[in-house]
């Protein structure tokens, strides 16, 4: 486990500690707010940082209790900006200089007694709404057409409302209205029980089921200081990598979707389909739900010797498969240069995963703060430069023949032993837990109350991250690329809106 | 230059028998799916209240019965599988089972209850269907959900289960849908979007109450942004729980909805 030391800081010497971090190598992974006491609201600041000396990696958590009025860091680290509009949305904090002084989280139209995260907001009362217009650019000339697209929209998808303005084919601005999906998953996790967070964090994202009970539960454990078995956390590990194996799947199907390859569509599907009925046959699951508690696994799996062999099977056909779709003229031509990300816009808006990766940002959990088996194997990371679509798909498949790789040697080193220790988090502890999931970096906030059970669950989803990024590349490009770009992020927007 | 229809060719057929005139044993894809628990309520003398208190969505609930003894009531339509009561119930009151999701036309029909045969209480459907049941357009509607039930969803029109081949489609517009599947708890801002999709169908239209979340809340049930469910927002007319439920399931549903089918389930259990 990296290390992680809490700081409390005056507010006044934040923006410096912050832009000192970011110059050294460091970024800013995520900032929450929560009530140590019904009083008095404390903010954390959550970065990641590389000692150059040692290359040891780890991360720094800032604390510090705000009166009245907050200065905003978005100018310091951009990717902050949706962070504190989140908690000004939800904890009613302000923030002074904020470039965009506009709710986020909730819509327009929503009239909450209190700010709904402050603890006397009750569990069970809804907000009251009537719909209202939200923030948008205003627009001068006459020839720019508004395009409102969503939030329901063509296809089997999750509703987002796309707001463009273009001039014929050419997009000039798109405005991404999220947070339709918005659940207050958060707050639902305050008064209950371990075991019950476990299948709440199941339930956030459910394609990334298992990296966000896994993330859950390493935060319980760091709090509680327990130790998981061996055995069960080489199992976390082999789960994860089927997690990401049937993500990446369907992602290379949907992909060719947009870019019309019928075949390439039905086959990257149909792989999907294959890799998820191994997770059930694995675990009862095809989301790979049930698995995970604080100090190991719920049972036991016996993934000897048949998994080994339906993996060996499963990866030719996958590597005849992404042959075909990088040898395809149609598919490639779509592709390249489509939706460029900078590495400085990743880097300051906070891009994540494969997208990141894509991008020539050298990151991956896994390898740079490990946890579960990860600490056991070389992980490979593939980096990309050119951070147009291309490259975010060839980052994904260079992820698949990784992954196999790592369950592969995972199934070789699996030790017997037990897989599941006990662990009970003392009172007034907390925890940070962390996964690599298929989208990139995931982060869980846990605080326990003074009776040992949940008081305050912070969840940074990969797609908070990548949707905050995704517009940088649709701005400037045209209608025609607009599908297949959006399909080469991979984004989840249940992950995003929670 | 890869020739793809020949790569189609070669990998030949994908898609399932199941469901048609192959027997039983034919792979159907569903192979050590976990389902529902099956529960036996006269088994659980003791501990009843624990086996409710570790149920997440308060699917399990305790009521005394004529005898003044705790008996375990069970509503399959809050139910998110996460098998914690399977682990906590004593003297096996509930049970692991492979069951699939289960599709009904009555919500009352995934509550529990003793008094109901299954297998001879089968309504049959309020109004014909008999325009539609080789045909079927579905708009797809996320009010919420997790994408666990759009990922299943979009598991249908992979080549191994073939949603077209049994005449069911999906729709882009509500104008061409006959039925409006919803997924999630209905939250706050996609209350009024659901409205519009509805209000956008032609006549005659359904409702399908997809999965656990859409079903009765599931997870999110009641919080300050998310609502119970569908009923009391929209008339629904199938209702099919399940976290998420099962590609096979929704094949089931959707055949039972059209007819082609019986309903399996009554009183909240299966008939054999």
């Amino acid at each position: 486990m990296s290390d992680i030391e809490i700081l409390r800081i005056d507010q006044a010497r934040l923006a410096d500690e912050v832009a000192r971090t970011i110059a050294e190598g460091g970024r800013m992974q995520m900032a929450y707010a929560w009530y140590p006491n019904p009083g008095q609201i404390e903010l954390r600041y959550v970065a990641s940082r590389t000692d150059s000396g040692t290359a040891h990696h780890n991360f720094t958590v800032w604390k510090t209790s705000p009166r009245g009025e907050v200065q905003s860091l978005a100018s310091v680290s951009p990717l902050l900006g949706w962070y504190e509009r989140e908690i000004s949305d939800l904890f009613g904090v302000k923030f002074v200089g904020q470039p965009e002084p506009f709710s986020l989280v909730l819509h327009q139209g929503t009239a909450p007694p209190l700010p709904p995260l402050h603890p006397s907001y009750p569990a069970d009362v809804a907000m009251p709404f009537k719909p209202g217009l939200t923030a948008f650019p205003e627009i001068e000339n006459e020839d720019v057409q508004r395009l409102p697209f969503g939030p329901v929209r063509a296809d089997v998808v999750e509703s987002v409302e796309l707001v463009f303005l273009y001039v014929g084919e050419h997009i000039l601005h798109l405005n991404p209205q999220l947070f339709f999906k918005h659940r207050g998953m958060e707050k639902r996790f305050e008064g209950r029980s371990l075991a019950y967070g476990v299948v709440l964090a199941e339930r956030v994202s459910g394609v990334g089921s298992f990296a966000h009970a896994l993330a859950f539960c390493q935060a319980a454990e760091q709090a509680a200081g327990c130790v998981v078995p061996q055995r069960a956390r080489m199992l976390r590990s082999l789960l994860a990598e089927l997690e990401r194996l049937y993500n990446h799947l369907h992602y290379l199907g949907h992909l060719a979707h947009t870019t019309t390859l019928k075949v390439g569509e039905a086959e990257g599907k149909l792989l999907e389909e294959r890799a998820k009925q191994i997770n059930a046959r694995l675990t009862g699951s095809r989301f790979l739900r049930g698995m995970l508690i604080p100090g190991g696994l719920r049972h036991d799996l016996t993934p000897k010797p048949w998994l080994s062999d339906a993996l060996e099977t499963l990866r030719e056909e996958i590597a005849r498969y992404t042959a075909q779709l990088e040898g395809t003229n149609s598919h490639l031509d779509r592709l390249i240069t489509t939706g460029v990300l900078k590495r400085q816009a990743a880097f300051d808006q906070g891009a994540t995963g494969p997208i990141e990766r894509a991008s020539g940002i050298d990151r991956d959990l896994r390898r740079d703060h490990p946890y579960a088996g990860y600490g056991d194997l070389s992980i490979v990371v593939p980096v990309k430069n050119s951070g147009d679509a291309h490259a975010r798909e060839q980052v994904r498949v260079a992820e698949i023949d990784t992954s196999i790789a790592m369950i592969q040697r995972l199934l070789l080193l699996l030790p017997d032993g037990p897989v599941r220790a006990t662990c009970a988090p003392p009172p007034l502890s907390e925890g940070l837990g962390w996964a690599e999931s298929p989208r990139g970096s995931l982060y869980y906030a846990l605080h326990f109350g003074d009776d040992g059970i949940l008081s305050r669950v912070k969840i940074k989803s990969p797609s908070f991250s990548n949707w905050r990024v995704f517009p940088f590349t649709v701005h400037d490009s045209n209608m025609m690329d607009y599908a297949i770009n959006e399909a080469s992020f991979g984004l989840t927007v249940a992950g995003c809106d929670r | 230059m890869p020739l793809w229809t020949l790569f189609g060719l070669t990998q030949g057929k994908a898609t399932t028998p199941w469901p048609g005139q192959s027997p039983r044993n034919i792979n159907d894809g569903q192979d050590n799916l976990l389902g529902m628990p099956r529960f036996k309520p006269e088994r659980c003398e003791t501990g009843c209240a624990e086996c409710a208190a570790v149920c997440p969505t308060g699917a399990i609930t305790v009521q005394p019965d004529q005898s003044g003894k705790d008996r375990l009531e069970v509503d399959y339509g809050r139910c998110v599988v996460c098998q914690l009561c399977v682990e906590t119930c004593p003297n096996d009151a509930a049970n692991t089972s492979f069951d699939w999701a289960f599709g009904v036309r009555e919500r009352s029909d995934l509550v529990l209850n003793a008094a109901v045969t299954p297998g001879i209480d089968a309504k049959a459907p309020a109004e014909s269907r008999n325009g539609f049941r080789r045909s079927l357009h579905i708009r797809h509607v996320d009010a919420g959900s997790c994408n666990g039930c759009e990922s299943e969803l979009q598991a249908l029109n992979n080549p191994f289960y073939n949603l077209h081949r049994l005449g069911i489609f999906f729709t882009p517009s509500p104008r061409f849908a006959d039925l409006l599947l919803v997924t999630g708890p209905v939250t706050y801002a996609m209350r009024d979007p659901l409205h519009r999709a509805y209000e956008a169908m032609p006549e005659p239209r359904w409702v399908m109450a997809y999965g656990t979340c859409a079903v009765s809340g599931g997870i999110a049930r009641d919080g300050y942004a998310c609502g119970s469910g569908l009923d009391g927002i929209l008339p629904v007319d199938l209702y099919l729980p399940g976290c998420p439920p099962n590609p096979a399931a929704i094949i089931e549903a959707l055949l039972m909805f059209l007819d082609r089918v019986p309903q399996r389930a009554q009183g909240g259990r299966l008939g054999e």
